[in-house]
Order: C-alpha cells, then sequence, then structure tokens
C-alpha cells in the first residue's frame, strides 16, 4: 500500500523551476514537443474504436461496410429500435444485468470485508494458511469447472426451480462462488487503519461487530464504495457461464444478448450493437474518469489483480 | 481460535434483539433444510444434500454460540468458495475419469428404457391417430407433447416422454377438422416448426404401457405400435422379438454399449460409467490429439507472453514519454489513455471484431490493405494480440506512470549529476527500480492471459478452423478449446474435456508457485 498515494504534482526542488524562461522553438520540439505528436498518436489509436462504436450507432444503415469513425448521417434509429424492443428485449437485458452485477459487486465486496476483517485485526489458528490457499484458489480459473458447475446448477433447479438454469438468481449463485476474491486487497485497506482506533473502542465496551459497523466501516466507506464499483464492471463482462447458464432471451444479460444479436445478423445488427454497446460504455467511462485517481493509485498496490 | 487483543468484549451482557435476531436466523435456517432435505433424498442429490447439511450444522456450531468468532466472519464467503470453485473442481476432476458426455448423461436403467421405447415397430393393426405437436417450451429444443385425435372415435389423447398417453376431456382443447388447433397452456407448433424438429420428433416415443408406444409418422400422423425389444434383467441382455437377435453389455471404445453377437455396436445409447485413465491416456498417448494439445499450449504461451510484453512495453514507454514535467496538458492523455481500460471488455472485443472483416473492415479499408484478417491462422493470431494490446496497454500505462511518480526525484537527479545521459538513466536507473514494483502485476497479468476466454471467444471464436476440424481453431488457447470439447458442434465430450481441465488446473498450479517465487507474498504474511 505504500505507493497507494502517489504525488500528483512535481514536488522535487530540483524540477520546480521546470521552465524559468521560453525555450526556443526547436529546442521545445526536441525536449517536449514530440513527446505531444507521441501522446497524440496514442490517444488517437486509444479512440479510434470507441469513436467508430459511437458514429456506427449514429449511422441509419448500421453496417459493417458503411461505418466508419466519423458518422457520415445522423439519426437515433438504432436506438429507438433497441428501446422498442424489435431486435431483442434489450431493456431486459439492461435490467437483468443491473439486478446481476449489483447483487454480486455488493455481495462480494461484503463478504470479502467480512473474511478481511478478522484476517487483519484477529489472531487465530490457519490465519496464514487461510490467506495462503485463498491467494492460490482464486489463481484457478473457476471457468474451467464449467461443466460441473453446470451439472450441479441443473440437478439444484430440480430441488428450488428458482436457483436453477436459466434463471438469474441460479447465475448470480454461481457468480458469487468468487466472493473471496477481495479479501487480499480489503485486507490491505484494513491494515491501514490504525489497530488503537478499535482498541479503544473494544474498551469503551463495542463488540467485534460493533468494532466492525461503527468504526472500521464507516472510515473504508468511500473505498469499499469504489471497490464495488470495479467489481460491479468487472461482472459486466462475464461471458462464459453466462452464454451456458442464461439461454432464455428474457433472462440474458447484456454481454450474452449484445453478443447474439451480433451473431446473429452481423451485417444488419451492427448498428443496434452499437447502440447498445454506447448505453453500456459512456456510464463506465464517465465512472473511471471519476475513480482514475484511486485507478491510479490502487493499480500499484493490489499485487493480484481482480 | 482466540483473539490476542480483545479480551474485554467477551464479557458483555446480550441484549434481546440480538438473541431474537439470532434466534430467528437458526430458525429460518432450521426451516430451509426441514424443506429441502427431503425433496434432495428424494431426487437422489447426494451432493447437494451433503451440502445442505454440512452447511446446516457450520452455521449452529458456529452461530448459536458466542465461541469462533473470526469462524463467524469467515463462514459466508468460504460457504460459497466452497460450493461453487472447490467442489466443482472435485467434480471435475471425478468426471474426468468417466465417459460423461452427450448420450451418456444418465443412468443404465434410463438408456435401457429409452432403447426399448424406441424399438416401437408399426404393425398391420396399429392405431392411427391425427397428430399436433405443442410445446410448453421451445418450438425448436422441445420438450415436446402430443395431441392425438383417434379420426374414429373422436376420443382426443395427450403425452409427452415422460407421462403415458392419456385420454383428455374434449373441453380442455379445440377440435378442427379432426386435429387438435388450441390447448392451454400449450403453443402448437406449425408445419414449419414441426419440420425444423422433425428429427427430434422422430426419435420420440410416447409410452402407452411397458409393450407399445405411440410415434410420430410424417407431419400430422402417429401411430400407436408394439416395442420388439425387451431387457432381461437376469441375463442383462436385450432380446428383439421377432428375429430373436440378442444383445448383450459389451465395450465399444473406451464405454459400454448395448453390442450384437459380432460385438459392434448396435444402438447409441449408452450411460455414465468409469473408464479409468483412459481420458489422459487419450489426451497423453493419441498422437492427433497430444499434437492439438501441444499447439494450443504453445499459442496460450505465446499470447499470454506476447500480451504482457506488448501491453507493457507500450504501456511503459508512453508512461515515461508523458511523464515530463514540463508537459502540458498530461491530466488529459491521462484521461483519454484510460477509456480503453474503462470500456467493458466484452464490448471492446466484439467491436473489434468487426474491424477485421476482409472486405468492408475499418483496418482494411483506412490502411488500403486486403487482408484475410480472419482467414489466415498467422494474421489472426496477429489480430488477436494488436486487440489484446489496445484492450492492455492502458492498465500497464497508469500501473507505470504511478511507480515512476513513486521513484523519488533526487534518485535520477543524483544519477544525471554523475553524468549520466537522460537514456542512460532511464535504462540503467528508472527502469530497474521501476520493475520492482511491477514484476508481480506483470506476473499476475500473464496468469489472466493464460486463460483468457474471452479474448479469443468473442474476437474470433477460435477461427479459422482447418476444414475437417472443430476442436481446435488457429487462435483456440486451451480453454476455449476446452469450451469447444465440451460445448462444441461436434457432440460433448465432457469427460475428456475435463481430463484437459485438470491437466490444466496441473499447469496454472504451476504458474501460482512461479508467480508466489517472484511476489515473496509467502513472507509478507504476517
Amino acid at each position: 500500500m505504500s505507493t497507494s498515494t502517489t504525488p500528483r504534482l512535481p514536488v522535487a526542488p530540483g524540477t520546480s523551476v521546470a521552465v524559468p524562461r521560453r525555450m526556443s522553438p526547436r529546442r521545445w520540439m526536441a525536449e517536449i514537443g514530440w513527446r505531444h505528436l507521441i501522446g497524440l498518436a496514442a490517444m488517437a489509436f486509444a479512440v479510434f474504436p470507441i469513436l467508430f462504436v459511437v458514429s456506427a450507432s449514429l449511422n441509419p444503415l448500421g453496417t459493417v461496410s458503411s461505418s466508419g469513425l466519423l458518422p457520415k448521417a445522423f439519426s437515433l434509429v438504432h436506438y429507438e429500435a433497441l428501446i422498442s424492443g424489435s431486435r431483442g428485449p434489450f431493456l431486459q437485458w439492461y435490467l437483468n444485468t443491473l439486478v446481476v452485477c449489483g447483487v454480486v459487486a455488493v455481495t462480494q465486496v461484503f463478504l470479502s470485508t467480512l473474511a478481511a476483517y478478522v484476517f487483519s485485526r484477529f489472531r487465530f489458528a490457519g490465519r496464514r494458511i487461510g490467506l495462503l490457499s485463498l491467494l492460490l484458489v482464486m489463481m484457478f480459473p473457476a471457468i474451467l469447472a464449467m461443466i460441473a458447475v453446470y451439472t450441479m446448477i441443473s440437478d439444484l433447479g430440480q430441488v428450488v426451480p428458482v436457483l436453477g438454469l436459466n434463471s438469474l438468481p441460479g447465475y448470480i449463485v454461481v457468480l458469487l462462488g468468487g466472493s473471496l476474491g477481495q479479501v487480499w486487497l480489503i485486507k490491505g485497506f484494513f491494515d491501514t487503519v490504525p489497530k488503537e482506533l478499535d482498541e479503544a473502542a473494544i474498551i469503551d465496551g463495542c463488540s467485534h461487530w460493533q468494532v466492525f459497523t461503527k468504526i472500521l466501516l464507516p472510515t473504508l466507506t468511500p473505498i469499499l464504495a469504489t471497490t464495488v464499483l470495479l467489481a460491479l464492471v468487472g461482472v459486466l463482462s462475464e461471458f462464459l457461464l453466462g452464454s451456458i447458464f442464461l439461454t432464455a432471451d428474457d433472462k440474458k444479460t447484456l454481454a450474452v444478448g449484445l453478443y447474439g444479436l451480433l451473431q446473429g445478423d452481423r451485417s444488419n445488427n451492427l448498428g443496434v450493437f452499437a447502440a447498445g454497446s454506447v448505453m453500456i460504455m459512456i456510464p463506465v467511462i464517465i465512472l473511471y474518469q471519476f475513480l482514475q485517481r484511486y485507478i491510479v493509485g490502487g493499480s500499484t498496490a493490489g499485487a493480484v489483480k481482480g | 481460535m482466540s483473539s490476542t487483543h480483545a479480551p474485554a468484549h467477551r464479557e458483555r451482557t446480550t441484549t434481546i434483539p440480538a438473541v431474537l435476531v439470532r434466534v430467528l436466523f437458526l430458525g429460518a435456517v432450521l426451516a430451509v433444510a426441514a424443506f429441502t432435505v427431503p425433496l434432495m433424498i428424494e431426487l437422489k442429490q447426494w451432493m447437494w444434500l451433503t451440502v445442505m447439511v454440512l452447511a446446516a450444522i457450520a452455521i449452529f456450531i458456529l452461530y448459536s454460540t458466542k465461541r469462533f468468532v473470526p469462524g463467524k466472519y469467515l463462514f459466508p464467503g468460504t460457504f460459497f468458495l466452497v460450493v461453487f470453485l472447490i467442489a466443482p473442481i472435485i467434480l471435475t476432476i471425478g468426471y474426468s475419469f468417466t465417459n460423461f458426455g452427450d448420450g451418456t448423461r444418465g443412468s443404465k436403467e434410463q438408456a435401457v428404457d429409452s432403447i426399448v421405447a424406441n424399438s416401437v415397430q408399426q404393425t398391420e393393426d396399429s392405431t392411427w391417430y391425427n397428430l399436433a405437436v405443442a410445446t410448453q417450451g421451445d418450438p425448436v429444443e422441445g420438450p415436446f407433447t402430443l395431441f392425438l385425435v383417434d379420426p374414429e372415435t373422436g376420443a382426443i389423447y395427450r403425452g409427452d416422454e415422460t407421462a403415458p398417453v392419456q385420454e383428455i376431456p374434449a373441453d380442455a382443447v379445440t377440435v378442427a377438422s379432426g386435429f387438435v388447433t388450441e390447448a392451454a397452456g400449450y403453443t402448437i407448433l406449425d408445419a414449419r416448426e414441426v419440420n425444423t424438429a422433425y428429427d427430434a420428433l422422430q426419435a420420440l416415443a410416447v409410452p402407452i404401457s411397458d409393450t407399445s408406444a405411440v410415434r410420430v409418422q410424417g407431419a400430422n400422423q402417429a401411430f400407436e405400435g408394439t416395442t420388439v425389444l425387451s431387457y432381461d434383467e437376469s441375463t442383462d441382455t436385450l432380446t428383439n422379438s421377432q428375429t430373436d437377435e440378442e444383445f448383450t453389455v459389451g465395450k465399444v471404445g473406451d464405454s459400454e454399449y448395448f453390442v450384437d453377437a459380432d460385438g459392434k455396436r448396435a444402438f447409441s445409447q449408452s450411460w455414465l460409467q468409469n473408464v479409468g485413465g483412459s481420458n489422459y491416456e487419450r489426451l497423453f498417448t493419441n498422437a492427433g490429439i497430444a499434437k492439438q494439445f501441444g499447439a494450443a499450449f504453445v499459442w496460450t504461451l505465446i499470447f499470454a507472453l506476447g500480451s504482457v510484453l506488448l501491453t507493457f512495453v507500450v504501456g511503459f514507454a508512453l508512461a515515461l514519454v508523458l511523464n515530463d514535467e514540463r508537459m502540458r496538458g498530461r491530466r488529459l492523455y491521462r484521461s483519454v489513455l484510460l477509456m480503453p481500460y474503462a470500456v467493458p471488455g466484452f464490448i471492446s472485443l466484439l467491436v473489434w471484431s468487426n474491424f477485421y472483416n476482409r472486405d468492408f473492415g475499418l483496418i482494411n479499408e483506412t490502411l488500403g490493405l486486403h487482408l484475410d484478417w480472419m482467414g489466415d491462422p498467422t494474421l489472426a493470431k496477429a489480430a488477436v494480440l494488436l486487440t489484446n494490446l489496445w484492450m492492455g496497454f492502458p492498465y500497464m500505462f497508469i500501473v507505470s506512470t504511478g511507480a515512476l511518480q513513486a521513484i523519488p526525484n533526487d534518485v535520477t537527479e543524483a544519477a544525471r549529476m554523475d553524468g549520466a545521459s537522460r537514456l542512460q538513466t532511464t535504462l540503467k536507473v528508472v527502469t530497474p527500480l521501476l520493475m520492482v514494483a511491477v514484476a508481480p502485476l506483470l506476473v499476475a497479468s500473464f496468469a489472466f492471459n493464460f486463460n483468457n476466454f474471452n479474448a479469443i471467444q468473442l474476437l474470433t471464436e477460435g477461427g479459422p478452423f482447418l476444414p475437417g476440424e472443430y476442436t481446435r481453431g488457429g487462435t483456440d488457447i486451451l480453454i476455449s478449446m476446452i469450451y469447444r470439447i465440451a460445448f462444441g458442434g461436434s457432440g460433448a465430450d465432457f469427460g475428456f474435456a475435463s481430463a484437459v481441465s485438470v491437466a490444466l488446473f496441473a499447469l496454472t498450479g504451476v504458474l501460482a508457485a512461479i508467480q508466489f517465487r517472484f511476489t515473496n507474498v509467502l513472507e509478507d504474511v504476517n
């Protein structure tokens, strides 16, 4: 966690006198200008697919061949087609995805926080081995066991139909298998809160649960909220299990639904797909811009990322 | 299990609401267990029964007393982890020793029932019915229900594969010109839909009694016939009553089937059985498969290593170039370069998959090329790497920028004072310092890409495939190859796919060991 607060301004005395006088254009080009050129090229590379999606979503023809980086015509027909549901229950997918991502992300982070609390604050037999095996287990790609998960859920569906195949609760429950995925990250957050704080609370008569809910959670709320949002975006892209489990049209998530839409008729559904993508992408991009500071710091903090 | 620093709170008195919540919670657990356990026993769901019973016991032990404080916090997450992550891994290992797959899902009894029901033959005095096919599910997949009208008596019958044919009252359905046209709760298939589902309907045998069943003939006719085969449990044989031919259980390939006198497979139905290590044998000794596996493994390594190297080199270079305090607009650059990282992965991949179209794709169009990106294995691999570069370099850029800014300025100042050039400072001082911070992330990124299923499936679907090749395309990494073996078009082979999964588990374990070594995490835990 030592690098999590990156200096955001140059502070060293040697460089704070960066531009004492205007450089000559030639020198400016040699020292700084070329950096801007590379930066601009990198920006163009980073942005062109996003431009393409936006432009394709506005292009009334909506085919691969007619879509370029800049919209040649402006029309909202694809958005209308999407919302009206004529190409598939898009709004239902959107809602499904919100439900799945919301429930999974919140539950995952909450359960991880519970576990991280004891790993950070308690000393008990099996603590070290628990933490290490957690790291090991989380490295195994859960989707390799997809066949077993599939049969397990189809069996469970016979006992409790709500938790079976082709049902959102069943899908959610499976994704909760990754519930302890953020333990290491959140344990790091807990470790930054001084222990004296909860020791004082315990002396004042707080139970371990009160220490957790009344002292530690409030101090960590902002960073935990950010973790939830990042987990949410992670769940958004889950495709493999969704494509196996959710086959009914009204049960699909956006990833599964939009994939099917594009696969079904690639040349004619591109516009609608692009419109759908814009409606998912824009909120997430804005979200990331707000979280930028945290992401820049946090990316070096968690040695094992998601 | 004890806390070293928190002995004081043990002495507190318990409040009434807390007790109430605890009693209600434990009561709810008991109720759920009481409701599901009999059902699970009835349905023979032994695995779920074990899970349910163990979970209920664990909950009562952990939450009924004041002891086991860490356990109370660890249980919920651990429960999901064990049930949906660890149990499937153990089951997968189990499957890898069986012939689990299409046609071998059920028990031997189910296979025998299916063979016998399918042996229904038309006889001279067969009753013919007017048929309407209905479904409560999908008109293509089924399950299908047959509505039959006896043209002579006008009696109406209904039946499906699991529910024998039964007469139903006439007012339950609408009959027009001798056919059922509407039935509450069912969708009646039209002629086109019946045609689409015809293969499935042909195989359908709706039992009437142990020796007779109804089968579909044509789009709107069905007949009642008698079964020709009968099963004798004592000798474990099937006998054909018309030809007196006997079929015994014999081994074909890895699995047991009913075979004729020559030992040839007589029926396609088989059942779930143990096949020992033959899946592994096939994986490692069958030259064709071992070659496929080896080729996929090599490409997986290239893909994972290449992705990490490309993204890191580009991201690190950009961080170096753009991390100059004299530059204006550094925040803007950073905001924009962050964008690909923010686009949900599945969207990025699906969008990029459009760029590689040979005739209309953006890349060929803009650059004036005419490359068949998705048709040529080498180009397809390049396309996968290029896309992964776009998706991954922002992360490396952010990480490198963060690490660069964490390097104290006086270190580089000192190097400059000692006469090192800018380039030398960067290469000999900054880079090694940065690698210390970034190396664990590179290893993690490698491990992630090693099993990056989405990057392949959503972009190329593993293609291009050589003619006649279904299990591995030119860009298939190991995990997407497993997906194709297990769920691909050429018939599901779960047993073999599980064996490949187990092999991949072992490989991942090795990776984990390497990563642990790199991150020194073992010493860090305190």
